[in-house]
C-alpha cells in the first residue's frame, strides 16, 4: 500500500503547493491593486490613521491641521483654520465623503503612503518614529488671500490673484464658502446642507464655474487686433464706428451703455476707457473668428487641461458662432464663458509683456521634517502676444484706470502702476438676470509687475441694476488684493 | 530533523534498528519553540493595539506551556516513540489561533455581535488537550478501533445527518453543519470526519481485496462489480445528501474525497480515482444548477467584487471581496499583528475567515509558513501511514491525514477565492470547540499509530551464548 501512499503525500503537497501559488498569487502579483481598489475601506482609514500632512500658505503657516480624535475607524481627523478662506484653495478631506482639490490631488503625499515616502516611513518604522505624513507647500499669500475674502465677504462672487512673472497663484477665493471643518468626521448633515445651499457655497467658483466675461474681453479682441496689425494698429488710432451699429448681417442695434459716451469714431484707447461696445464688436467683427479664437487659446481659452494643479473649467471662446454672434464674442457676450482663472492669466500676459506662465498653487512637497521632495519650477504656458503688443495693451489698461474718465478708477493706488478692465457682463434670457460684475487687472511697480488680479461679482437682487458694474463691485476688491500684494 | 528524516528515509523498512532514539527530547525542543512563538505574537499584539504588555501573557504563556508540557510528559510515558513534529506543530496553529481570536476580540464593536471568545477557545484548546491525552493514556492500540466498524459508521451517519434536524440560526448563512443545545453549538462533522475514517478503513481493510482484484476489465479501465460498488454509491447519495439538505458544499466535498483517497490506497487503483472524480463532478454540476445556495457561492467565488456593484446579485455578500482586501493589503510582509484591519471581514471573522487576518497581518511570509505547517503535518501523518506495520494503521492514517490536508485546502482555498466558498473552519487555528477539540483526538490517533509504527521490535530473548560472547569481549 505504501505507493499509493505516496501518490496521496504527492497529491496533499500539490493541494498545499496550489495554496501558496494562490496567496503569492493576491499577496504579491494582485497585492497592490486589491490594497487600492475602490471598495476597499482601508484606503480610506489609512487616509486618517495617522497624522496627515498639511496645507500651507507660502510664508508657512499652515491653513489644515490634523486632529487627533482617536475614533473607533479613523484615528485623525483634518481641519481648518479660517475654513471658509482657504476651502477653495485646499478643497475637503472628509471621511464621509471623500477628497478634492488638493486634498485628493496629493492624497498619497498628504497620508504619507507616496513612493517617494518610502525610504523615509521605512526609516521612521525602524527607529520607532510614527508614520506622518508629507506637506505641501502653497503658493497663496496669505495677506492677498484675506483681502480678497474680506473684500468679497457677503458678496457671491470669486477672485484670483497670479503672479505674472512666475505663474504662482496668490489668492483664490470663492464666496459665500464652506467650512471644510464641518464634515472632515462621521457628521454629514453640514454636507447636505451646504449642497442643498441656493447660494451654492460648495461651486468653486474661482476655478470650476464659468461666466461670460463681458467687456473684460476686449482686452483679448485688442490684443488679437494689434497682433493681426488690423484694422488699428495702435491706442491712438481713431476708429471709424458709428454710433449705433448694426450687427453685421442683421437688423439688430448695439449700443453703448449710454449715448453721451464718446464711441463714435472714438480712439483705440478712448474706446477702452469708456468700454465701447460698438468699437470692439466692429473689430472683433473685421479681425474674424478664427483670429480671434487662435489669440483667446494662446491665452488658455478651449483648454480643458488648465490644471493648477486642481483642473479649471474649460473656457471657451467658441468657433462655430455665426457672423453676428462672432462680433458679440468679441465683446465677451453670446457664447463667450471663461472661468475667473482665465481672466486672471490675461491679465498677467498683458503685465509680463505677452509671456503667459502656467498658473501652479502648489509650491513644494516636504517631509514632516521639511526636507523638500519637489518643487515647482515656474514655466511658460505660451508667448500670447509680443512684448509690443503688451506694450499698447498696458497703455490700454492704465487709460482704464487712470484716465479721469476711466471706468476703473476705483481700482487707482497712489505709488503703484495700475492698468484694468472692467466689465458687466450681461446673462439670461433677453439678458434679464442680474449682470455680473468683472473687473481684470495688474499692479506693477517700476517695472515689474507683481500681481494679475481677476474678480468677479455676481450682484444680489438688491443691488440697482444701473450699480452693477464691475468698475464699483469688482474693482475696490481687486484694489484690495492688489494693495495686499504689493504692501501700498 | 534533518539527521531525523535522513536516518529514517534511507531506512524504509518498518521496523526500526534497536536503540533509535525515541525523538522526544527533540519534541521538548521543538515545544518550547511552538509554545515561545505563540506567547510573542501575544505580546507583539497587545504591545501594536495598547502600547503596553497584555495582563494576561503571563497565563497565557503558562496555559499554553502547561498544556504543551502535560501532553509532552504524557506522550513520554505512553507514545514514546511517536512522532516528534506533530505535538508542536499543532501546538503551535493552536497558539497562533488564539493569538488571533484575541487579537480580533479585541477590534470589540468593529466586528458587529463580537463577544470575546479567546477564554472559551482556550478553554476548549485546554479541552481537546485532554481528550487528546485521553486517547494516548486510553486507546492501547489503535488495532483496537477495528472491532468498531460498523458502530463507527452508525454514529457517523447519525452524526453527519443531526443538523439537518435541527433549526438553524439566521448567522449560520444557510449551512445546517451546526446542532445548537441551549447556549453553545456543536459541529458534528468534525468529529464524523474521524469516525467515519475509522469505518473506512476497518470496512476497505476488508473488502480490499474483492474489491482490487474482483474488476472487469472495460475500456482499459478495471470497473468493479456492482456489488462491490455498492458502498461507494451510498456514500456518494449521502455527500449529494448533505449537500442538498445541509446545504453544506465543503463537508461533502470532504467526505466523497476521503473515500476516494481511502479506497486507492487500500485497492492501489487508479481507475477508482477517475471514478470518484466523475462521480464528485457530476454530483457538484447537478447540485450547483438548481440549489439556490450552492450556485450563490459558485457565483461569489467567479465574481467576488459583485456585490460591491451599483446592481449586486441576490444573496451576495462582500465576505469573499473583502477577505481578497485583507490578503491584498497584507502583500508580502504583512501590516503586522494587531495593525490590520481584517475585522472589515465583519462575519464570520475569527471563524472561516481567520486565514484573512493571518495574511492581512502576518503577509505572504506569514500564510506561506501557515501553509507550511499545515502541509508538514500532514506529511509526518503519511510518514506515519507509510511506516505503519498494519493495513488498517495504514488505512486510518492516510484518511485522517488526507482529510486533514482536503479540510484545509478547501477552507484556505475558499477564502483565497480558489475555490467556491465552503463552511468549514481552519483546523486548529478557527473559533470552534468542536473543530479544536476534534482535530486534537485526530493528531492523538495519529500519534498512537506512528508510536507503534516506530516502536523498536522486541528482543530476541537473549541466549546464554550471546551472553557469554559479550562477556569475552568486554
Amino acid at each position: 500500500m505504501n505507493k499509493p501512499i505516496r501518490r496521496v503525500s504527492i497529491f496533499c503537497m500539490l493541494l498545499v503547493l496550489a495554496l501558496m501559488v494562490r496567496a503569492n498569487w493576491l499577496q504579491g502579483v494582485k497585492a497592490h491593486a486589491l490594497a487600492t481598489d475602490t471598495n476597499n475601506k482601508r484606503v480610506l482609514y489609512d487616509r486618517y490613521a495617522h497624522p496627515r500632512g498639511n496645507i500651507f500658505l507660502a510664508n508657512g503657516k499652515p491653513m489644515t491641521k490634523s486632529e487627533f480624535v482617536n475614533g473607533l475607524r479613523f484615528k485623525y481627523k483634518q481641519s481648518w483654520t479660517d475654513g471658509e478662506m482657504y476651502a477653495p484653495v485646499t478643497g475637503y478631506s472628509s471621511q464621509t465623503v471623500g477628497n478634492t482639490q488638493i486634498e485628493s490631488l496629493e492624497d498619497d503625499f498628504l497620508s504619507g503612503n507616496d513612493d517617494r515616502l518610502f525610504f523615509r516611513n521605512t526609516l521612521d518604522m525602524l527607529t520607532g518614529k510614527p508614520k506622518q505624513g508629507g506637506n505641501v507647500i502653497t503658493t497663496i499669500d496669505q495677506k492677498a488671500q484675506k483681502a480678497a475674502y474680506d473684500a468679497l465677504k457677503g458678496k457671491k462672487g470669486a477672485a484670483v490673484a497670479i503672479d505674472p512673472t512666475t505663474g504662482a497663484i496668490l489668492a483664490m477665493v470663492s464666496t459665500p464658502s464652506y467650512d471644510p471643518s464641518k464634515f472632515a468626521g462621521q457628521d454629514t448633515s453640514a454636507y447636505t446642507k451646504y449642497l442643498s445651499d441656493p447660494n451654492g457655497p460648495m461651486i468653486n467658483r474661482a476655478l470650476k464655474e464659468t461666466y461670460p466675461p463681458g467687456s473684460t474681453f476686449k482686452i483679448v479682441t485688442a490684443a488679437a487686433m494689434f497682433e493681426n496689425g488690423a484694422p488699428y494698429n495702435n491706442p491712438n488710432d481713431r476708429t471709424q464706428t458709428p454710433q449705433v451699429y448694426m450687427l453685421p448681417n442683421t437688423h439688430t442695434p448695439l449700443t453703448n451703455e449710454s449715448k453721451y459716451e464718446p464711441c463714435a469714431n472714438a480712439t483705440v484707447l478712448v474706446a477702452m476707457e469708456y468700454s465701447c461696445n460698438t468699437v470692439f464688436a466692429k473689430i472683433g467683427h473685421e479681425v474674424g473668428k478664427d483670429k480671434l479664437a487662435a489669440q483667446a487659446e494662446k491665452l488658455g481659452f478651449n483648454n480643458a487641461k488648465v490644471d493648477t494643479p486642481v483642473r479649471a473649467a474649460e473656457s471657451v471662446f467658441p468657433r462655430d458662432s455665426d457672423i453676428p454672434g462672432t462680433a458679440l464674442d468679441a465683446i465677451g457676450q453670446h457664447n463667450t464663458r471663461v472661468t475667473p482663472l482665465q481672466m486672471a492669466m490675461v491679465a498677467s500676459a498683458v503685465a509680463n509683456n505677452g509671456s503667459l506662465m502656467q498658473p501652479y498653487m502648489v509650491d513644494k512637497e516636504q517631509t514632516p521634517d521639511l526636507t523638500t521632495i519637489s518643487q515647482t519650477k515656474p514655466k511658460e504656458m505660451s508667448r500670447a502676444f509680443s512684448p509690443e503688443t503688451a506694450q499698447k495693451l498696458q497703455t490700454l489698461m492704465q487709460g482704464v484706470v487712470e484716465s479721469s474718465h476711466g471706468t476703473g478708477y476705483a481700482a487707482r493706488i497712489p505709488g503703484v502702476t495700475v492698468g484694468g478692465k472692467t466689465g458687466t457682463a450681461q446673462h439670461g434670457e433677453n439678458n434679464k438676470e442680474l449682470p455680473y460684475a468683472w473687473f481684470i487687472s495688474y499692479a506693477k511697480t517700476g517695472d515689474t509687475p507683481k500681481v494679475a488680479v481677476a474678480v468677479v461679482v455676481e450682484s444680489n437682487e438688491g443691488d440697482d441694476r444701473a450699480g452693477i458694474a464691475g468698475g464699483k463691485l469688482a474693482a475696490p476688491v481687486a484694489k484690495a488684493i492688489m494693495e495686499a500684494v504689493t504692501g501700498k | 530533523m534533518s539527521s531525523y528524516g535522513s536516518s529514517n528515509s534511507s531506512n524504509n523498512t518498518t521496523i526500526t534498528p534497536q536503540g533509535a532514539p525515541n525523538r522526544r527530547n527533540t519534541e521538548l525542543f521543538l515545544l518550547i519553540f511552538a509554545v515561545m512563538v505563540p506567547v510573542f505574537a501575544y505580546a507583539n499584539v497587545g504591545l501594536a493595539m495598547d502600547g503596553s504588555l497584555p495582563a494576561g501573557m503571563l497565563g497565557y504563556g503558562c496555559g499554553m506551556g502547561g498544556l504543551a508540557l502535560v501532553a509532552h510528559l504524557v506522550m513520554r510515558r505512553f507514545a514514546p516513540y511517536a512522532d516528534p513534529l506533530m505535538l508542536p506543530l499543532a501546538t503551535l496553529l493552536n497558539g497562533l489561533g488564539l493569538v488571533m481570536i484575541w487579537r480580533l476580540d479585541k477590534a470589540g464593536p468593529l466586528i458587529p455581535k463580537n463577544y470575546p471568545a479567546a477564554s472559551n477557545q482556550l478553554m476548549w484548546s485546554g479541552l481537546g488537550v485532554a481528550l487528546f491525552l485521553g486517547v494516548l493514556v486510553l486507546l492501547k492500540d489503535h488495532r483496537i478501533l477495528q472491532r468498531y466498524t460498523y458502530i463507527s459508521m452508525a454514529v457517523a451517519l447519525v452524526l453527519l445527518a443531526a443538523p439537518a434536524f435541527f433549526p438553524s440560526r439566521p448567522e449560520d448563512f444557510g449551512a445546517k453543519i451546526w446542532i445548537h443545545l441551549g447556549g453553545f453549538s456543536i459541529q458534528p462533522g468534525e468529529f464524523a470526519k474521524i469516525i467515519l475514517t475509522v469505518f473506512f478503513s476497518g470496512y476497505l481493510m476488508v473488502k480490499r481485496d474483492a474489491l482490487a482484484l474482483a474488476s472487469r476489465r472495460f475500456m482499459g479501465l478495471y470497473l468493479p462489480r456492482g456489488r462491490d460498488l455498492g458502498p461507494i454509491i451510498v456514500i456518494w447519495i449521502l455527500s449529494i445528501l448533505i449537500l442538498v439538505f445541509e446545504t453544506d458544499l465543503g463537508s461533502s466535498l470532504l467526505f466523497f474525497g476521503l473515500f476516494v483517497v481511502m479506497l486507492y490506497v487500500a485497492t492501489e487503483r487508479t481507475s477508482w480515482i477517475i471514478f470518484g472524480l466523475l462521480m464528485s463532478a457530476v454530483g457538484a454540476v447537478v447540485v450547483a444548477s438548481f440549489e439556490p445556495h450552492v450556485k450563490i457561492r459558485v457565483n461569489a467565488w467567479l465574481d467576488p467584487m459583485a456585490a460591491f456593484g451599483p446592481h449586486p446579485p441576490a444573496g451576495a455578500t462582500e465576505q469573499i471581496g473583502q477577505s481578497l482586501f485583507a490578503f491584498g493589503s497584507g502583500g508580502v510582509m504583512g501590516t503586522g499583528l494587531g495593525q490590520g484591519r481584517s475585522w472589515l471581514i465583519l462575519f464570520a471573522t475569527k471563524s472561516d475567515f481567520i486565514l484573512g487576518s493571518f495574511g492581512e497581518e502576518l503577509g505572504l511570509a506569514g500564510l506561506m509558513a501557515i501553509f507550511l505547517i499545515y502541509g508538514l503535518l500532514v506529511q509526518r501523518g503519511l510518514r506515519t501511514a507509510v511506516a505503519a506495520r498494519d493495513p488498517f494503521g495504514k488505512l486510518l492514517a492516510v484518511g485522517l491525514s488526507s482529510a486533514f490536508a482536503i479540510q484545509v485546502f478547501v477552507v484556505a482555498g475558499g477564502v483565497t477565492g480558489l475555490i467556491p466558498l465552503t463552511g468549514m473552519t481552519m483546523p486548529f487555528m478557527a473559533q470552534g470547540g468542536s473543530s479544536v477539540v476534534a482535530n486534537w483526538a485526530l493528531v492523538a490517533v495519529l500519534l498512537k499509530i506512528s508510536d507503534t509504527a516506530r516502536r523498536p521490535a522486541p528482543e530476541p530473548a537473549p541466549s546464554p551464548d550471546a551472553e557469554a560472547t559479550q562477556i569475552v569481549r568486554a
